[in-house]
């Protein structure tokens, strides 16, 4: 072994009501990548993703974060070290922006001090300085501001490994471009890594550092971008496709 | 004589009060929590609120009735109005209760777990906080409900406002009727203002 992955799958089934979901996934991520899963709606992708952070548990198999089954982690503290964000954000709509982004750290029993300063160096990294926007309340922002307080509130305790399940799906096709960009960003300045589930192909290949594409619960292909272009699984295809017809931007 | 009459019309307001008091808090006491278990258990939860709607439908007089030779929680006086009127308050607190928690969007839920809060947490900092509106609109429907309500309870010698309405009732004396009902009217009409303004004031965006 020559590094220690952050997450390993190891022969990974999941299965609901006699339904396979997922079958037999093996998957090591790498310190510091970004996997990309696409996949159609109902592939597994989302069912991988809730196994990482202990949402789910394999039916058979067993998930490895930091070198331990997801099953030995104390679950509350298995998930307070990754960050997680969804596409409905799931703001707490009775909580402030600033609220909303410390709470993990006040879960974490941070003295208040600390949370505060956190809270406003990510609030100034999303470009939401906590002065104008810290004591807003969801409702009051804009769906790529609620998106950008979700990242933050994912970031707030500086877990190594982030979740992301479609993060940017609802958002207009500027407002995305643009979060795509500070996603991009911040993976620079913070080096962390990240896991994050998408149907739209062309964000996985400009966001992800490896892509794997997940059809009828099977890991198609798992490979860089430069060489997921070139796959000729009938599957991987059918996605290369959309690229054509969205027409270059 | 008006003195007379002022006095008892004070001595029996509170009496009602004191039953409504009561009844209320026992039933909340009972209904919060119970609803809270129920909201997480569907199916029990059903059953349960199909029991309350039931109850609900007894006539109320027939109700006070019924309880009166029961052991323990029957016979006559107080005790056994604020039991019929604690059943009657039940199902509104116990229903707002369980759709307050359910309503509470799942994508909320889902990231107050993936953020590693605990079950008690997630309750306490969430579920309840979102649901307080729900379950105050169940109370103040109860309050209202339980003060026209206890007016019976003077049938089966719980005293309260109803103790004019009847005698006025059994003496075709108008006068006395309006007596217990007015007042009833009026506390049922406060009350109902109060609830409303708690219920602005206490619940989350």
């Amino acid at each position: 072994m020559n590094s220690n992955p952050i997450v390993s799958f190891r022969g990974v089934s999941w299965s609901i009501q006699g339904r396979v979901i997922l079958r037999d996934l093996d998957l090591e991520i790498q310190p510091g990548e970004t996997v990309a899963l696409v996949g159609r709606s109902g592939s597994g992708k989302t069912t991988a993703l809730k196994m990482i952070n202990g949402l789910l548990f394999p039916t058979t198999g067993e998930v490895l974060v930091e070198g331990k089954s997801t099953r030995e982690w104390d679950t509350v503290r298995l998930k307070r070290r990754i960050g997680y964000v969804i596409q409905d954000v799931g703001l707490f709509p009775h909580f402030t922006v600033s609220e909303n982004v410390g709470l993990v750290p006040r879960l974490e029993e941070w003295p208040p001090e600390r949370v505060a300063a956190r809270i406003e160096e990510l609030l100034a990294q999303m470009g939401l300085p906590a002065a104008d926007y810290g004591d807003r309340y969801p409702r009051q922002l804009s769906g790529g501001q609620r998106q950008r307080v979700g990242v933050a509130r994912a970031l707030a305790a500086d877990p190594p490994l982030l979740l992301l399940d479609e993060p940017f799906g609802a958002l207009d096709p500027v407002t995305r471009a643009e979060a795509q960009r500070l996603f991009l960003q911040l993976r620079r300045r913070l080096g962390k890594t990240a896991v994050f589930v998408t149907h739209d192909i062309r964000e996985a290949l400009r966001l992800g550092t490896r892509v794997g594409l997940l059809a009828q619960g099977r890991l198609e292909v798992l490979a860089p971008p430069a060489e997921f272009l070139r796959s000729q699984g009938e599957e991987a295809r059918a996605f290369l496709a959309c690229l054509g017809e969205e027409g270059e931007s | 004589m008006s003195s007379t009459l002022a006095r008892e019309l004070m001595h029996l307001t509170l009496e009602h009060l004191v039953l409504v008091g009561w009844a209320l808090a026992i039933a909340a006491a009972v209904g919060v929590p119970l609803g809270i278990l129920l909201a997480r258990r569907p199916a029990p939860g059903q059953w349960v609120l199909g029991f309350a709607s039931v109850v609900q439908t007894v006539p109320s007089l027939a109700l006070f009735g019924f309880l009166i030779p029961l052991p323990l929680i029957g016979g006559i006086g107080r005790r056994t109005a604020i039991v019929a009127l604690v059943l009657y308050a039940l199902l509104p607190i116990l229903r707002n209760t369980v759709v307050g928690i359910q309503g509470v969007d799942r994508a909320v839920r889902e990231s107050a777990l993936a953020m590693g809060m605990t079950p008690r947490q997630l309750l306490w900092q969430v579920e309840l906080p979102l649901a307080l509106r729900t379950i105050l609109a169940g109370v103040r429907v109860a309050t209202v409900t339980t003060i026209g309500t206890a007016t019976i309870a003077a049938a089966i010698g719980g005293g309260g406002l109803g103790v004019f309405i009847f005698r006025g009732v059994a003496t075709v004396d108008s006068a006395q009727v309006l007596a217990g009902a007015v007042p009833a009217a009026l506390l049922a009409l406060f009350s109902d203002g109060g609830m409303g303004w708690i219920e602005r004031k206490f619940s989350a965006a």
